[in-house]
């Protein structure tokens, strides 16, 4: 299951979504919008998307960790739009035999969303906004 | 020939507009339209050397060339997750 949504995610209904029961682990992870970023006091997150490339992006970051890992199922939701603090701005599930395949896998999908699907994240401070990424990011091509 | 455009975060915000269509001459690449671009809005050519490129929803290098119709995507840092 990947998808985009602009309300909160359901993090119970994600980590449902990679039930089976021939898996003995599941790894649920939540990536929370934070009070504070760089020595700034954070009033708010908000996210943009180009979803359909998204959507494929992250379709890729499941295959590659089939791939790699001997994981049964995956699943990822992320949230755009104004995420107040303290919510889950991303979901990542994932279930298999044995858990560390889970929890590898997991890592990996968390770090690989980070670096190439095609979502941003605004940050509003007290005394301003910024886009993270714009001032120091690399590009990324294949 | 005429390349559909899409623009997100930084420079949606820059450029006041979330797409646009350009015209580029055969043969042109994906640099070619970033420098044409530029060249029209000079308060994005700070963004170019963070910039990637998506070409119908796949990340492309800068020397790809372009085909009519094509819908190339300017993709700034991206900052997902958390």
């Amino acid at each position: 299951m990947f998808k985009i949504v602009d309300h909160p995610i359901d993090a119970a209904a994600v980590t449902a979504a990679v039930a089976s029961p021939s898996t003995g682990a599941t790894v649920t992870f939540l990536g929370t919008t934070r009070d504070h970023n760089d020595g700034r006091s954070v009033t708010g997150l908000e996210y943009e998307a180009y979803p359909e490339m998204a959507l494929a992006e992250m379709a890729k970051i499941g295959d590659t960790a089939k791939q790699r890992w001997p994981i049964e199922k995956i699943a990822i939701v992320h949230r755009i739009g104004v995420v107040p603090i303290g919510e889950a701005s991303v979901v990542i599930a994932v279930s298999s035999a044995h858990r560390v395949a889970a929890f590898e896998a997991c890592h990996f999908a968390i770090d690989r969303l980070k670096e190439v699907v095609p979502i941003w994240k605004k940050e509003h401070f007290h005394g301003g906004e910024v886009w993270i990424g714009s001032q120091t990011g690399v590009r990324f091509e294949r | 020939m005429t390349i559909r455009l899409r623009f997100f975060a930084v420079l949606r915000e820059r450029l006041g507009q979330t797409d646009a269509e350009i015209a580029v001459e055969d043969g042109a690449r994906v640099a070619d339209v970033w420098a044409l671009l530029s060249r029209q809005n000079p308060q994005i050519e700070t963004l170019g050397a963070a910039m990637s490129f998506a070409l119908n929803r796949e990340y492309v290098a800068r020397d790809h060339a372009l085909r009519d119709g094509d819908e190339l995507a300017l993709i700034p840092p991206v900052s997902g997750g958390i």
